[in-house]
């Protein structure tokens, strides 16, 4: 049994607390400066750590392409709620241990050169809980998806509606719905991707309306939380249930895809899901991002071929190489970029408690 | 949990003690909300309508028992019903999935719905439910997809919708047939985004103080007019609507008769478009200009002493020491729903 011992480190610093993570799943220590190298995905058993809003930006955006917008909208505290701690309270500690003003932050990027309206969700924040910001934020980034003919991707990751916002938070339900079909009736496209965990009131709103639903392996997906379930139906739950992969069986999932290959796939899906007023009849070519006719192309690339010689004279680096250097960079400026979420190891361990919380009995 | 849904709980006594406690008010009609013999969806309209017609099936996997809908007249008003139906007795109650649709309930729902808007009838939906079914196989099926799907069709339905909570109004189940032009709710009726039980176990750590998450999230009727969320509220007649089914059915035939005159003379353009408008404006929050959250400041000697010696901070194999160290910080991020 390890003893924990106390450090002088200060709790920011000091989070993930060592130099060292123990996977929760296949319980190897892994490095973290390997592990962020690797996505946080364990290389021993494929086990994807949950990722703060920041570190999802950059792994999915291109370098410097970030734009955050309405970054200003903070919770208030609608109905006076107190139960352990006033929810203003939970807000400014959450607000403190993130870095981030509420469990969601939107803003346009791109992802291969092709401009996306992007929410990103953080569970690290009051376990990504959806009052009446983070459904706010999701109705504005659909809203100017559709102004602009963006394609909108969000990111979900969590545990549902926030309680101590009461009915107010389980109307986002209905707003972000609402914002969503006006996107699908403009044929602007949305892509949703579920990370662990995505339940409750956001599975059953946005997360599950996705032109087309994109899921991290392994995440826990679902509507009621397991204990509900097992509460109900009184027996062992299957194995695998509400994981990405139940969904995929159960025909609520497109693809499940591995954190490594998710950038490469949603630039694979914005070429055939362009927004409506993009296509333009005789350039579907060009939607496609095939080689348009060019009958003096040689020209240009000759030019290339003189500027390369001529850099490498120089000792600049090539453009390529300038490009594959992008992964080490830091890419957004935010301030707690490297801070993930914290991990709590009950999530792949223990064969009943998975759920976060019995989220939204729905 | 089947006590509960039986209405049992009425006839025990309140967890709480009742003298000018606010907590007990409040309990005392999620108990009544609750009730028993409190009129469901097909009560209220065999008492109110002059004719139904009932639908079933959603013509992909089944009929749903815990969600009826069909055709009605109404004071010679052709319209759409859709509403959750709890059962009367243990038998039905059964029967019904203790009014606990799953997911071919709610495409019924939207079947019916989409019928309604094809031949221009108006839509009341009638809203008590304890929330969907959380089994495994409404997971299967997909509760939270027909949810959405529900929810988005009732945004954008081109024909008056007219929501009425008249018990339970349990989360996104209640929802997904409660986004209307007007929602109107009886006097007893609650609404709320998670049972009292379920909040209570999640931040009081234990289901007995469920009055207290009762009246921390302001279910009752009278709240949720406060909040703007129900347009409407109903008197009910007597000790409560389980009382006198033909009175409560009458008053809210004259409420929803009422609003569906208004509705019908609003061009169907600018109804979709105030109906969009009501659910865009839901919601609390603040603008402040944009700087980020300060940083933590490094932080002092104090700070670090005062981690060094939090209890909370010591564990042995994983399992966090009693003491009040972790209650004082925050709760594990996994509780937040």
């Amino acid at each position: 049994m390890p003893i924990k011992l106390p450090s002088f480190r200060h709790r920011r610093e000091s989070y993930p607390p060592d130099l060292w993570t123990k996977c929760p799943s296949c319980e190897e220590m892994l490095f973290n400066k390997q592990l962020d190298k690797v996505m946080r995905v364990c290389p021993t058993c494929g086990h994807h750590f949950r990722l703060s809003a920041a570190v999802r930006l950059e792994q999915l955006l291109d370098e410097g392409t970030w734009a955050e917008r309405d970054a200003g909208l903070q919770s208030v505290d609608p109905l006076g709620f107190v139960d352990q701690k006033p929810y203003p309270d939970r807000v400014a500690a959450a607000q403190l241990a993130t870095g981030m003003r509420d469990a969601a932050i939107w803003g346009t990027g791109s992802i291969e050169g092709r401009a996306v309206a992007i929410c990103v969700m953080d569970f690290g924040f009051m376990g990504g809980s959806m009052g009446s910001v983070v459904g706010e934020k999701v109705t504005r980034a659909a809203e100017a998806a559709l102004a602009e003919r963006l394609p909108l991707i969000v990111v979900a990751a969590s545990g549902g509606a926030r309680m101590q916002e009461g009915t107010l938070a389980l109307m986002q339900l209905a707003k972000t719905v609402a914002a969503l079909e006006r996107l699908k009736a403009a044929r602007v496209p949305f892509v949703s991707v579920m990370s662990d965990p995505t339940t409750g009131g956001v599975f059953a709103s946005y997360a599950v309306l996705g032109d087309v639903n994109l899921a991290e392996p392994n995440a826990l997906i679902g509507f009621a939380g397991a204990r509900v379930t097992a509460g109900t139906i009184a027996q062992e739950l299957p194995a695998g249930f509400q994981r990405a992969e139940f969904l995929h069986e159960h025909g609520f999932v497109d693809r499940v895809v591995h954190r490594s290959a998710l950038r490469d796939e949603l630039a694979l899906l914005l070429r055939y899901l362009v927004p409506a007023s993009l296509i333009i009849p005789g350039e579907a070519t060009d939607a496609l991002n095939l080689p348009a006719f060019r009958p003096l192309s040689f020209l240009s690339a000759l030019a290339d071929r003189v500027s390369q010689e001529d850099d490498e004279i120089a000792g600049r680096p090539r453009p390529s190489e300038r490009a594959a250097e992008r992964p080490t960079d830091p890419l957004i400026g935010r301030g707690n970029g490297a801070a993930p979420p914290p991990e709590t190891p009950v999530a792949d361990s223990a064969p009943v408690a998975p759920e976060p919380a019995e989220p939204f009995r729905g | 949990m089947v006590d509960r849904l039986l209405g049992r709980a009425r006839d025990t006594p309140s967890p709480v003690d009742p003298d000018g406690d606010p907590r007990a008010a409040v309990w005392s009609r999620v108990q009544l909300a609750r009730n028993l013999r409190r009129p469901r969806t097909l009560e209220l309209v065999e008492a109110m309508a002059d004719e139904w017609v009932e639908l079933a099936g959603d013509r992909g996997f089944g009929n749903d028992p815990a969600l009826v809908a069909g055709f009605a007249r109404l004071d010679g008003r052709r319209i759409a019903v859709i509403g959750q139906q709890k059962g009367a007795d243990t038998d039905e109650n059964i029967r019904r999935n203790f009014g606990m649709p799953h997911p071919e309930g709610y495409r019924k729902a939207m079947r019916v719905m989409e019928l309604a808007e094809r031949f221009g009838l108006p839509v009341v939906s009638f809203v008590d439910v304890p929330g969907a079914h959380p089994g495994p196989e409404s997971e299967e099926r997909g509760i939270a997809d027909a949810i959405a799907r529900s929810i988005g069709l009732m945004s954008r339905l081109r024909t008056p919708i007219v929501a009425v909570i008249t018990g339970e109004g349990g989360s996104g189940g209640a929802l997904a047939i409660a986004v209307g032009d007007v929602v109107i709710a009886l006097e007893n009726a609650v609404y709320s985004v998670i049972s009292p039980e379920g909040c209570a176990s999640i931040l009081w750590r234990t289901p007995d103080e469920a009055p207290t998450a009762a009246l921390a999230m302001r279910m009752t009727a009278a709240d949720q007019q406060a909040l703007g969320i129900v347009d409407l509220v109903v008197a009910e007649p007597g000790e409560g609507a389980h009382t006198d089914h033909a009175e409560t059915a009458r008053r809210l035939r004259a409420a929803i008769v009422e609003q569906l005159d208004v509705l019908a003379q609003i061009p169907i353009d600018a109804l979709v478009e105030t109906r969009y408008r009501r659910y865009r404006q839901l919601g609390a929050y603040t603008e402040v200009a944009a700087p980020p959250v300060a940083q933590p400041e490094r932080p002092g000697l104090a700070d670090r002493l005062r981690n060094l010696l939090d209890p909370g901070r010591w564990s042995v194999g994983g399992v966090a020491l009693p003491g009040p160290g972790r209650g004082r910080d925050e709760p594990p991020a996994r509780e937040e729903v």
